[in-house]
């Protein structure tokens, strides 16, 4: 049998999130297979957990990821409580839904200047990496921290919003809404986007039930779940917001997605800080008893899980985490094997993964030989978006 | 389907294949059962309730290697965690459940590493968190696993 070529993606890049190793194997300009290595950012976190005491362990989950650092925490501290049958303030449950929104904005504005960047609209990257700084300046105000936030504790959160704030996160995310309109429209209303993405990276629903998908990536697919609205938490069960679901399952369907879903954050943040109710932030538990518990909540990539067992020591016995991408990622086996290597980066892209190395992306043939460097890849993926641009400009 | 309607059809269903279940809140449940049965619940609930899976927690404890089967019913918000405990720490077995769904692909590739539980049925056990060069029987989130100290001397 005839050797087919490999391409293989990373493991290092400088300058995004985490490394993992790629391995398309493509048959001209068609992926036919594709398998990924990780590991290579492997902390051990749930080894670290088992010695720590259960309030330090927040402090370790929140450090799993800078973006997701509202997420991991919110669930572990929710499986504490399930644990120990522990109340939380009403004052805190809203405040916990307000960092869990804010967090999501400026994660999905992340995901939307970044995929951007790859097709070649640079302008979005700029723009979307512009207008996300009004949400971490209020995250700043809010938590103390534009990253990494430390405002999660058992049994309630660690620090108030001020009366005077309200008026200035409410300005601010106003201000942030009137640029999402232009975002949205230059994303949306682009005929070059249409045609660029549509119909490329489909993810079946039948898919992403077999493989269990997550958040966006799933509900881009018609799979219609949500932790914040099944699995209720916070106070998302007391305000009104929307699921936002798409049929399509391509590239062009999780974009808007999350983009829709910026406006149900805001809609929701404005609802909490309207009715914040007065009272304590926190219930101060003083004792973790043995038994187990487990906590979810919806981070933007999707369902955050942890399961905490205590033997009635002040330090978990077992602490099991599982991130989102951790679901999403296999379902590249359906979405990239049988698309081009131009669209490749974009597909891998699609599910927001914590994703890297296309710095590094490689394609070598059956000799071992270097075709292509990363960087040309990125260009083919922009040289790509060219030339239907430059269709869309013949035709007028 | 509440939570008790949940529990009533699984016990109903596998008898006294069902070790203990136990409704610990109204969200959450857990059921004991054989490892031999795991493929057919994981069946049962994953193809005919339509649960979602969560994902699987091995926890090594002083009766034997535990696995637990996290299943989400999204319509009530109910997860219901399905408890298989392996007694033999030296050779733990259980047949693997990627035949019912590809969700469990990359969870047992982890326990397989981690716990050393071997998964009958799944030939993709290669590594997936560790270095490719690490020693085999070595199970670091076993508790007898013992960090090991660094050398100094090796810079």
């Amino acid at each position: 049998m005839k050797a087919k070529p490999v391409i293989p993606i990373g493991p290092y890049h400088p300058l995004q999130e985490e490394p993992e190793f790629w391995k398309l194997v493509v048959d001209g300009e068609t992926v036919v297979d594709v398998d990924v290595r990780i590991g290579y950012n492997h902390r051990g976190i749930e080894k670290i957990s088992e010695s720590k005491s259960f309030d330090q362990s927040i402090f370790i989950v929140e450090r799993i990821c800078g973006i997701c650092s509202s997420s991991h925490p919110i669930a572990c501290v929710q499986a504490i409580e399930d644990l120990a049958g522990i109340e939380v303030p009403e004052r805190a449950l809203y405040i916990r839904t307000i960092t869990q929104e804010l967090e999501r904005i400026h994660s999905h504005m992340l995901w939307l200047g970044l995929a951007g960047h790859f097709l070649g609209y640079n302008t979005v990257f700029m723009w979307g990496w512009k207008y996300r700084e009004p949400i971490c300046d209020i995250m700043e105000m809010v938590t103390g921290n534009r990253q990494n936030y430390a405002m999660h504790k058992v049994g309630g959160v660690r620090r108030d919003i001020e009366k005077e704030h309200v008026s200035y996160i409410l300005t601010r995310l106003d201000e942030f809404l009137k640029q999402l309109d232009i975002l949205k429209g230059a994303v949306l209303d682009d005929p070059v986007l249409h045609t660029r993405l549509e119909g490329i990276g489909i993810l079946t629903k039948e898919a992403a039930i077999e493989y269990s998908a997550l958040g966006p990536t799933a509900r881009a697919s018609g799979y219609d779940i949500d932790v914040r609205r099944d699995h209720p938490y916070g106070v998302y069960d007391k305000v009104k917001w929307n699921v936002i679901t798409q049929e399509k399952g391509d590239v062009f369907a999780k974009a808007v997605v999350r983009i829709l879903e910026m406006y149900e954050s805001a809609r929701i943040i404005r609802q909490c800080l309207d009715r914040l109710p007065d009272g304590p932030i926190d219930s101060k538990p003083k004792e973790i008893p043995p038994g187990e518990g487990i906590g979810v909540a919806e981070a933007p990539r999707g369902e955050v899980f942890h399961y905490v067992k205590s033997d009635g020591t002040n330090s978990p016995v077992r602490h099991k985490i599982r991130a989102p991408t951790y679901m999403n990622f296999p379902t590249f086996r359906e979405t990239v094997i049988g698309e081009t290597v131009s669209d490749a980066t974009i597909i891998l892209a699609a599910i927001d993964p914590c994703y890297c190395c296309t710095e590094r992306m490689i394609v070598v043939d059956d000799s071992n030989k270097e075709l292509f460097r990363a960087q040309e890849l990125v260009r083919l993926s922009q040289e790509k978006t060219a030339r239907i641009r430059e269709r869309f400009r013949m035709k007028q | 389907m509440t939570i008790d309607a949940i529990v009533k059809k699984i016990n109903d269903r596998y008898g006294d294949r069902i070790l203990k279940s136990e409704i610990k809140s109204s969200k959450r449940a857990y059921i004991d059962i054989y490892p031999k049965d795991i493929v057919d619940v994981a069946k049962y609930l994953f193809k005919e309730l339509g649960m979602r899976f969560n994902i699987a927690s091995a926890v090594d404890d002083f009766d034997g290697i535990e696995i637990l089967y996290h299943f989400a019913y999204d319509a009530s918000g109910v997860i219901v965690t399905i408890r298989v405990i392996l007694k033999d720490k030296d050779n733990p077995h259980i047949d693997t459940i990627t035949t019912v769904t590809k969700a469990a692909w990359w969870i047992e590739r982890e326990i397989h590493e981690l716990f050393g539980v071997e998964f009958d049925g799944n030939e993709d056990l290669r590594p997936l968190l560790l270095p490719d060069d690490w020693p085999k029987g070595v199970y670091p989130l076993r508790k007898n696993f013992v960090v090991p100290k660094r050398d100094s001397r090796k810079a």
